[in-house]
């Protein structure tokens, strides 16, 4: 019985962690670490830590605490996460966010509680329009833009017509009306699976197959990716119908999908060899700290939510009570973006390039991306207009 | 009659009381999270209380009662998105959608027996699942957040956490209340003779599925209520939120707490809920330990902690 | 052509799910056991699949090792923990094999890591086959389909005209009877329970060149095993078999033209999220259905 009292006790101590004085900066962070998505939150992770670390782990003279919680790729465990981060440990910021409906219905308790959420990845379009809040900042995109600029490059391939395949959530629509809006040709065909479960693709591609279309489009991100391409080089169409992505090849997935992944284009916003020196400093580093492990464009966008976040209590000596002064300082996008060119649309959606990346060989024989040309420049979403905010 | 002044009825009394101070903590330390954590935790004390009406005292092991979380929910939900905020009319809603729901599939299901209900419950939560993915005007597979919470004309402020706090307790003492008054009835009785014999109550000239039915609507509409709680308390209604693993995890503080006890459920979904909580602060890695402890609880404790704390009162 | 290709995407689902249910069905049906965690065998069997063949750089002898080692896994898991689960009600044993998923995730994720695996196919089995003239298939598809009513038809023959199965047939209508006989219970049961591992490890390493292998993989597909069972009657290998196919069929077809099906009455961009969602129901609606009509599944083994 004592056994128990003692249980007990440790779990109210464990929850009733009082909350530390301002002394400290802290920061949440809520990714995925569970589950056959968790390597895309550690990724996000470790690129987070090695910012700290270029920043020698302090922020305006005050040390930085960051406090890592697990979606679990699942909205409601995000939410309460997020809920827990704001209420129980008080954050000044909150950080992270693989996935559009986690990020969504996380949303409106931190613009509640008016705390500083920065989304390292999801970019859903509400979120750009009319959900848009001066308490939220993205270091990725919206999730149209870079589907957009594949549309534009399938255009100057001339390639006539497409079908579409995607995932069933906000994400996955938001890809294929994206690539819908500046693709010319003809739509011949659109499915969506149901996500994340469903990794069969055999009867969708069957229908591509026999849709005559001159091109497949598809956005798969994670272990999802994998599988459709293993797929797709199994049934043969590979020869056949060329295939287009959108964040379905990364330095995540390339080790498992081999050379399924060689002359499949895609589009992104960031690529491992992009010239400037920050990007230079960050791949090299990352490299050494963390041996056998990539960056991905995850990671990239998650170095610059350190460096965003940064910049706001810079600007304040520390102080995080100066709400208005750190939102003012981050609209002014004013740190060295990994990805080079890096302002804020009114609605702090960055406006920024997007690049075509190709699978290549490198110089240790092994697959890795490679930029092959910039499509669009300085390109801003198109919900900019739906954001009310001034 | 047997002493009142047991381990057990004193663990009861001084979970009750916690229960009802714990806004005065939160309060004096500062620490909201603790509010809302056990907001939470008492929603679904009662979403699992309503299984345990059907569990433990019915014999009918559903495993498909995250539907009726969801159902509720949505109701909810649905509501406020075409624009009616008013709680007067949201409850009722997903009260009476939720009666409806367990009315028809009840119907159906207690056809079966055994391992059949078991997977026909759950059939149907899934299909509820699929519905609830399928609605793209209510956010599909996304969910749909939920910009106001229910109101009740000024009566009461689901905003205001405490008041929200003592809401949700109110409706789980009185659900407690509900279910302690039903299997003390003569209605109850045979509920829980059909468990035990369903030949001889036949016998005797009970309609056993009847009694069994209007059991199993009573339980889904209580959980319904939960839903609506839940709903109003998270902001955010999902298809997640019904899917199977939901459902199982209700069943998990049921026979944590301790089957067919009336308190156990409570008891169940504290600990559950406090240990996922505590055992992810201290590790990625919770579900090994949670796992065996779940197998352990099954091999050694039948009964659950109520089981246990009874087993210490008698020495 | 179109319709020949998807009915192939179905039989081959539908096969792949005969597998992973024919296990389940047998150790339900003669243990009275409801084992969860049948999708963590499906599980390690892919894993240890895409483990060995590492190792040994052949296919087919990663294959044939990771079957032992799911039969073996099996056996001890029956050993250490599940027989002392016979006999209790069906709820315990729901939570008990519940809390061994819970684990095995957490176990497989603490060895291998989060990433998951890839097991690469040899080349010849990775190119696409004419199956009519102008309609390609891929061969690997066509060797599970090929597999897997090799596998039905020996675990048939094994059922009906051997002495084991006789003994199993007869464990699956009435357990008490076969204990009196004299036949060293215990024994049976683990060997029946090792057989089903190894089915479940079959059907995991079988679909995984496709799906490649992850942590999770065997929950989604367990329901639907359960799906299967219970609509087949439960005990009943033939009952299975034709559950199974109808299953894979219903899903696969659903998929294919459930989307186009609904475009005529609802709008597009309504029809895109309520297809997948339909398409999902619909197995569940047909469980329902077979319940309400025939509340003890198609084919039940025995009255009780």
């Amino acid at each position: 019985m004592k056994k128990a009292f003692w249980l007990a006790g440790a779990m109210a101590m464990a929850l009733a962690q009082p909350a530390s004085a301002g002394d400290t900066i802290k920061i949440g962070f809520v990714s995925t670490f569970s589950g056959p998505t968790a390597v895309i939150g550690n990724d996000m992770r470790n690129a987070f830590e090695l910012a700290l670390d270029h920043l020698g782990r302090k922020m305006g003279g005050k040390p930085v605490e960051v406090i890592y919680e697990d979606d679990g790729q699942k909205p409601d465990v995000g939410k309460q996460k997020t809920e827990k981060l704001i209420q129980s440990d008080k954050v000044d910021f909150i950080a992270g966010y693989i996935w559009s409906n986690v990020l969504l219905a996380s949303l409106k308790t931190a613009v509640d509680a008016k705390t500083f959420l920065i989304s390292a990845n999801a970019g859903p379009s509400q979120l750009a329009g009319e959900l848009c809040s001066p308490y939220v900042f993205s270091t990725s995109w919206q999730n149209d833009q870079t589907p957009q600029a594949m549309g534009v490059y399938m255009n100057q391939k001339g390639v006539k017509s497409v079908f579409l395949i995607g995932p069933n959530y906000a994400a996955g629509k938001d890809m294929l009306a994206g690539l819908k809006s500046t693709f010319k040709g003809e739509v011949v065909g659109e499915e969506y699976t149901v996500w994340p479960s469903q990794l069969d693709f055999s009867a969708e591609l069957t229908k591509a197959k026999n849709s005559k279309a001159e091109s497949i489009f598809v956005f798969y991100p994670g272990a999802a990716g994998v599988q459709f391409l293993n797929q797709y080089a199994q049934a043969g169409i590979k020869s056949q119908i060329p295939l287009y992505t959108a964040f379905t090849i990364d330095e995540l997935s390339l080790p498992l999908q081999k050379d399924n992944a060689i002359g499949i284009p895609g589009a992104q916003e960031w690529v491992n060899d992009l010239p400037n020196p920050e990007n230079k400093r960050f791949v090299e580093d990352y490299r050494k700290k963390y041996p056998g492990l990539r960056p991905t464009y995850y990671g990239a966008q998650s170095y610059d939510a350190a460096q965003l976040i940064n910049s706001a209590v810079v600007a304040v000596k520390g102080d995080t009570s100066k709400k208005d002064e750190m939102k003012a300082e981050m609209e002014k996008a004013n740190f060295k973006s990994l990805r080079g060119p890096f302002k804020y649309g009114k609605n702090h959606i960055p406006i920024q390039n997007f690049y075509l990346q190709d699978v290549v060989k490198d110089a240790d024989g092994q697959l890795s991306l490679k930029t092959v040309a910039t499509i669009v420049k300085d390109d801003q979403d198109r919900f900019a207009d739906k954001c009310p905010m001034k | 009659m047997k002493s009142h002044i047991n381990l057990r009825n004193v663990v009861v009394a001084l979970v009750a009381a916690g229960l009802v101070l714990l806004p005065l903590y939160s309060q004096l330390s500062g620490n909201i999270f603790i509010l809302t954590l056990f907001t939470r935790i008492i929603i679904f004390a009662l979403a699992a209380a309503s299984l345990n009406l059907i569990m433990g005292y019915g014999g009918m092991m559903s495993f498909g009662h995250a539907a009726y979380l969801g159902i509720g929910g949505y109701a909810v939900g649905i509501l406020a998105h075409e624009g009616i905020g008013s709680g007067f009319i949201q409850w009722p809603v997903a009260l009476a959608v939720s009666a409806l729901y367990a009315l028809v599939i009840g119907a159906l299901s207690l056809r079966t027996r055994g391992v059949y209900f078991i997977m026909i419950t759950l059939a149907f939560a899934q299909m509820a699942y699929y519905i609830a993915s399928g609605m793209s005007r209510y956010g599909g597979d996304d969910g749909l957040t939920i910009y106001k919470r229910s109101t009740f004309g000024g009566l009461i402020d689901l905003s205001n956490r405490v008041q929200f706090y003592y809401l949700c307790l109110a409706c789980l003492f009185g659900g407690i209340y509900l279910i302690w008054r039903i299997i003390n009835s003569r209605f109850g009785m045979v509920v829980q003779g059909v468990r035990s014999n369903e030949q001889r109550m036949q016998a005797i000239g009970f309609h056993a599925n009847r009694y069994r039915l209007v059991c199993f609507v009573i339980s889904g509409t209580i959980c319904g209520l939960a839903g609506a709680l839940l709903a109003n308390n998270t902001d955010f209604v999902s298809p997640a939120g019904m899917y199977w693993t939901r459902s199982g995890e209700l069943m998990v503080m049921v026979v944590f707490g301790g089957m067919g006890s009336l308190f156990g459920p409570v008891i169940g979904a504290i600990f559950f809920l406090v240990l996922e909580e505590v055992l992810s602060q201290f590790t990625e890695y919770w579900a090994l330990i949670m796992g065996p402890l779940l197998l352990l609880v099954v091999l050694f404790a039948r009964g659950g902690i109520m089981g246990l704390l009874g087993r210490f009162s008698r020495v | 052509m179109v319709l020949v290709e998807q009915s192939l995407n179905g039989l081959q689902f539908g096969l792949l799910l005969f597998l992973l249910a024919a296990g389940l069905t047998l150790v339900f049906g003669i243990m009275d056991f409801v084992n969860l965690a049948h999708g963590s065998l499906y599980m390690m069997g892919a894993y240890f699949a895409a483990t060995f063949t590492a190792w040994t750089g052949s296919f087919i002898l990663g294959v044939l090792l990771a079957l032992g080692a799911t039969l073996l896994l099996g056996i001890v898991l029956e050993f250490v923990a599940l027989r002392h689960l016979y006999g209790r009600d069906h709820l315990d044993q729901v939570l008990a094999t519940f809390g061994l998923i819970l684990f095995f995730n957490d176990a497989v994720r603490l060895i291998w890591g989060p990433a998951g695996l890839a097991l690469p196919l040899p080349a010849w089995l990775t190119v696409p086959v004419q199956i009519l003239p102008g309609v390609f298939y891929p061969a690997y598809r066509l060797s599970i389909i090929v597999v897997a009513l090799v596998v039905a038809a020996l675990l048939y023959l094994v059922v009906m005209r051997t002495r084991i199965g006789m003994l199993i047939r007869a464990g699956a209508s009435n357990r008490e009877m076969i204990g009196a006989l004299g036949i060293n219970i215990k024994l049976l049961f683990t060997l029946v329970f090792g057989l089903g591992a190894a089915l479940a490890g079959l059907a995991g390493l079988m679909q995984a060149p496709i799906l490649t292998v992850q942590i999770g993989m065997g929950e989604n597909i367990l329901i639907l095993a359960f799906v299967i069972i219970v609509i087949g009657g439960i005990g009943s290998i033939r009952g299975a078999f034709l559950a199974a196919i109808f299953v894979g069929m219903i899903d696969t077809l659903g998929r294919a033209f459930l989307p186009d099906l609904l475009r005529m009455v609802l709008s597009s961009a309504a029809a895109s999220t309520a297809a997948p969602a339909l398409s999902s129901m619909l197995i569940y609606l047909l469980m329902a259905i077979v319940l309400v009509v025939r509340p003890e599944g198609l084919f039940p083994a025995a009255k009780r």
